[in-house]
């Protein structure tokens, strides 16, 4: 149950491109025909699906503080989190690596229509962003990182498809001139947005109580919490 | 000399990383629902721009071009983990509001695509001034954007407020202004970006796309 639900979540309510926007560049640089689009994504879900679970083992063996207790005992306070970034990027940018190397072995014709974008994903931030936020919501098993891992994969390829479908047919339509290509993708991106916010609702049953936990819901939630907190104390006062 | 300007000018406005380019687009989106945020990130990014593009320019002659992009990541990655700890040390709510985002400037194509297009092939001194001229076009969007989405979503700028009390309704709120709330979420920071480039290319109609 728990991993269909995170699977679920990361597919749709936490959409990396819809609610935190992250690779976004790749995203508007890929998606002018639907074949390219399809190939690129195919390749964020792989590359997503395995570095996500070995950055899991790495910051829950290596990198969290206390980690390396498995060392011995005396390697208990050690604490190398600030390392994360180095670490995490450098498996990445090996992993890349090998499938570009597995795919050009392996099938010759994937590698070659795939051309350049195989090692623009080494610095696709959908990549990083998903064992950076793997990191920071604190996932608990190796099992549930590969699902969190497949589901924001899947999620970024529906992200693609849609907005490389969109783009093939608006080519058609009279858009204002200045706002052709970049500027109608951005606000079409930004409608679609709206549209994906409606799925915060699907796990919760539309309960209030349980918002999905986004950066700018976080802050809202913040600043509502001071205010009702002032709000409080001046009430106290009258009392 | 009047070419030195241009690395600092160009990107301000007819060459911008991200209305033109079409780079480093998600910190730029993810991070400007408040503007002192915005404003953070953008220095941030300027230091670690400034810094990278010296480097790389120094060690041009001695990667081999085979494993480039893994020697770039790790000298971005090392800068992004000062500017890390030092948000860490000095500025920790704030560094808690960036979250992951400060880490992903390191995936910021952005600081990968100045390092590969003209950082591999140009003088240290250049290299420094198109750093700082693409980090600035890069803060020219976060801030405009950053001003418009605090002012409009929680009626402040820099957590002052600005347009008057919403609680007390004072200032414009007397008027029966209220706060749009909507601005404060991810879609709307995707539409203020596609009106600033709308509103780019009307006025420089070279830069329309067919």
């Amino acid at each position: 149950m728990e991993h269909i639900e995170l699977f679920f979540k990361s597919i749709f309510i936490d959409n990396m491109v819809f609610a935190t926007f992250l690779g976004m560049c790749s995203y508007l640089a890929v998606s002018k025909k639907v074949t390219t689009a399809v190939g690129l994504g195919a390749a964020v879900i792989f590359v997503l699906a395995i570095t996500v679970p070995l950055n899991w083992l790495l910051d829950q063996y290596i990198l969290q503080p206390g980690a390396l207790t498995w060392l011995g005992a005396e390697y208990a306070d050690y604490d190398l989190s600030f390392l994360s970034f180095i670490m995490f990027i450098a498996t990445i940018a090996t992993m890349v690596q090998l499938v570009e190397i597995i795919v050009e072995k392996f099938s010759p014709s994937l590698y070659n229509s795939l051309g350049i974008f195989l090692p623009l994903i080494a610095v696709n931030c959908a990549i990083l962003g998903g064992s950076l936020f793997m990191q920071s919501r604190e996932i608990a098993t190796l099992g549930l990182a590969t699902t969190y891992g497949v589901g924001s994969g899947i999620g970024w390829f529906l992200a693609i498809l849609a907005i490389a479908a969109i783009r093939e047919k608006i080519r058609y339509s009279d858009v204002p001139p200045p706002l052709r290509g970049l500027g109608i993708t951005f606000i079409i991106t930004g409608l679609m947005a709206i549209g994906f916010m409606s799925f915060g609702g699907m796990l919760t049953g539309g309960d209030e109580a349980e918002k999905p936990k986004e950066n700018t819901a976080q802050i809202e939630t913040v600043k509502d919490n001071s205010t009702t907190k002032e709000i409080a104390n001046n009430t106290k006062v009258i009392n | 000399m009047a070419k030195d300007s241009k690395l600092i000018l160009d990107p301000l406005t007819d060459n911008n990383p991200i209305t033109i380019q079409v780079l480093g687009i998600c910190s730029a989106l993810a991070i400007t629902a408040e503007l002192e945020a915005s404003i953070v990130m953008s220095i941030s990014v300027l230091f670690v721009m400034g810094v990278g593009n010296v480097v790389i320019s120094l060690m041009r002659n001695i990667i081999p071009s085979k494993i480039r992009i893994i020697v770039q990541l790790i000298v971005v990655a090392t800068l992004v983990i000062i500017v890390d700890q030092v948000l860490k040390a000095y500025a920790y709510e704030l560094s808690k509001t960036l979250g992951a985002f400060v880490g992903l400037i390191i995936t910021n194509c952005i600081i990968m695509g100045r390092f590969e297009a003209f950082a591999l092939g140009n003088g240290p001194w250049r290299s420094f001034l198109d750093g700082i001229g693409n980090a600035l076009g890069y803060a020219v969007i976060l801030i405009i954007v950053g001003f418009f989405r605090e002012l409009l979503g929680s009626g402040t700028l820099l957590g002052i407020q600005i347009l008057g009390d919403p609680v007390a309704k004072t200032g414009l709120y007397a008027f029966g202004y209220e706060n749009n709330g909507f601005m404060l979420l991810s879609p709307m920071a995707l539409i203020v970006v596609g009106i600033i480039i709308w509103i780019q290319r009307s006025r420089n109609r070279a830069l329309i796309e067919d």
